[in-house]
């Protein structure tokens, strides 16, 4: 694939999504607007319009609705996207089961915003992990440009026939929809030439082939059904990777499952998802400045899990720091810090890991932060003190 | 992050702080830059207290936190100094700009023990005189780009000259106010008066 004309720009995380919406041109989006995500339906109804793009624009009453007016339009035969937050994808959870197995490949924007209570509008990761067993691939992103990037990846990754699943792209509410950064975009023809005409293989409103969508199936045949889907989340990991090479030879960027930051000699190595990726790796570099030896391992795709490849990134470190931007209220852990475990001890790989709950509903996450968490996790691999569990960082003191 | 400039702008929701902050990593984004421009959000509501951010550096900018050693601040409202410590953790080479029509050894005593640089600009003053309202981020944002040395003035006031006439196409007449108010604040933190520094 020829490289692709940069555009050197600046604008929002929201705004980058909006513009590859606007480059991809869906055939439908039906929405309902929530904080922080508001910006994305708004301005691509603007697009509309303008008459920039022929988007048929469904302005429904609830995200409920605007899940059920996703999957109705998918079945169809519509390339289909929404883009919502928090509250609005929880209210969407019914429909977010049905949407993957009836194997739409829907594509949901989604800003990370905390789930109430207390009710509050900033960031953590609490919606996108609630529904981490829905069936949706999920893939999260550092900053405005790779919102962008995995955004334009994500059509050709759902609707792979070897696929057949819908895709969460997720960015961190305001940290990065509302940050305006230097972003490097790509010309319309090229993304759209890369996303592709949507020629699904059944659908709905083909007179040719009837078909039936989300009919009753007993039990002889359900466990079935179920085993094809998850077949198709294995799948999707060659899917993911073929795409990203893909979009590697458009673009010039390069993704993987994650991103291993300074990690090939690290003795330590932070994992952590989403914006603080950045805020850790200046941590790392400044600490290699001072001889440590640290990586950062930014999980980008978290469904599929991609435990092997975690756990070789991490066999020869000699500990690793877990981050968790959300809690799970189990008495135990945030989510990776217990799938990340689970992927070391099934593989086995031995290291010493502790495991972090930062940025619960938009506290901040430091330069600082990530340095102290570096410095204990080499206290804990020399034995000083024992490795963190379930540890808040930043929390306020009484 | 050592080749990063970091200001923090602070102002009340609907005093256009939050703007003032875009419209710096535009126009620092246009010479060239890697720019960062963001706001903290809290309760949304007009009045509140309200924190906004640039960093603006020549290197990619990667760090996604608030900003708490910053370089410059600056200050929309001035009578936040007394319920906002808008001093906390800048640097004492850096300087904080403050709207205000007192001089800068009268809005000394309530920077709680700052030592760095003080400037003082009547941004409402001059917004009256040349827009006929209350718009301080216009002069207050001329007034950052001429203190921080951020980017060139001559540019900037090139690039202001675009974006007023993109954005007010339909109404010229403002063109000219917005330009003559960032020439004013240039002048109010060029000024002998407003550029006292505790050595």
């Amino acid at each position: 694939m020829k490289r692709a004309k940069a555009i050197r720009e600046r604008m929002s995380g929201n705004e980058a999504v909006a513009f590859a919406i606007r480059q991809v041109n869906p055939d439908v989006m039906p929405a309902f607007p929530i904080t922080p995500s508001t910006e994305i339906p708004q301005m691509v109804s603007a697009y509309i319009a303008n008459g920039e793009i022929d988007t048929e624009f469904v302005p429904v009453e609830s995200e409920h609705s605007a899940m059920s007016a996703a999957i109705g339009a998918e079945s169809a035969g519509a390339r289909t996207m929404t883009a919502t937050s928090s509250a609005g994808l929880a209210l969407m959870w019914e429909e977010l089961l049905l949407a993957a197995s009836n194997r739409l490949p829907i594509v949901l924007t989604l800003v990370n915003r905390t789930l109430s209570g207390p009710i509050n509008i900033n960031c953590d990761h609490s919606d996108g992990m609630g529904a981490r067993d829905t069936g949706w691939i999920q893939i999260y992103a550092e900053n405005n440009q790779e919102a962008y990037d995995n955004y334009i990846q994500a059509f050709p990754i759902a609707e792979d026939p070897r696929v057949h699943l819908p895709v969460m792209v997720c960015q961190d509410g305001f940290i990065t929809s509302h940050a305006v950064e230097n972003i490097e975009l790509l010309e319309d023809g090229p993304v759209r030439d890369f996303v592709g005409q949507y020629e699904p293989e059944e659908f709905l409103l083909n007179p040719g082939k009837p078909v039936a969508v989300g009919p009753y199936s007993i039990s002889a045949y359900a466990m079935e059904a179920k085993k094809a889907q998850e077949d198709a989340m294995e799948q999707s990991r060659a899917v993911i990777a073929e795409v990203a090479a893909r979009f590697g030879e458009l673009s010039g960027r390069q993704y993987g499952f994650f991103e291993e930051y300074r990690t090939g000699d690290a003795d330590y190595i932070m994992v952590i998802m989403g914006s603080a990726a950045g805020t850790a790796k200046e941590a790392a570099d400044q600490l290699r400045e001072e001889g440590w030896k640290v990586g950062v391992l930014k999980l980008r795709v978290f469904r599929p899990f991609p435990d092997q490849e975690i756990a070789e990134a991490l066999k020869n470190c000699r500990a690793a720091a877990i981050m968790d931007r959300c809690e799970s209220y189990n008495g135990c852990s945030g989510p990776l810090g217990m799938e990340i475990p689970a992927a070391l001890y099934r593989n086995k790989v031995m290291i010493e890991t502790a495991d972090y709950i930062y940025g619960l509903a938009g506290r901040d996450f430091t330069v600082e932060h990530a340095r102290e968490i570096f410095a204990q996790l080499r206290d804990a691999a020399d034995g000083k003190i024992p490795a963190a569990r379930h540890a808040y960082v930043g929390l306020r003191e009484q | 992050m050592d080749n990063t400039l970091e200001i923090r702008w602070h102002g009340r929701g609907g005093q256009g702080a939050k703007t003032a902050a875009l419209l710096l990593a535009d126009a620092a984004f246009k010479t060239g830059q890697n720019v960062q421009g963001f706001p903290e959000y809290g309760p949304e509501r007009m009045g509140a207290p309200i924190t906004a951010f640039n960093r603006i550096s020549r290197e990619r900018i990667r760090v996604h936190s608030n900003i708490y050693h910053p370089d410059f601040v600056v200050v929309v409202d001035e009578m936040l100094l007394h319920s906002v410590h808008v001093t906390e953790g800048l640097k004492r080479d850096g300087a904080i700009i403050v709207n205000t029509s007192r001089t800068a050894e009268e809005i000394r005593p309530l920077l709680r023990g700052y030592k760095g640089a003080v400037y003082t600009v009547d941004a409402r003053a001059i917004s009256e005189e040349t827009l006929g309202k209350n718009f301080p981020n216009t002069p207050m944002l001329a007034a950052a780009v001429a203190v921080t040395g951020v980017m060139d003035k001559k540019d900037f006031t090139e690039q202001m000259r675009a974006s007023f006439a993109h954005k007010f196409a339909r109404k010229p007449e403002v063109i000219d106010g917005n330009m003559r108010a960032l020439r004013m604040a240039f002048r109010a933190v060029e000024s002998a008066a407003g550029m006292t520094k505790i050595a």
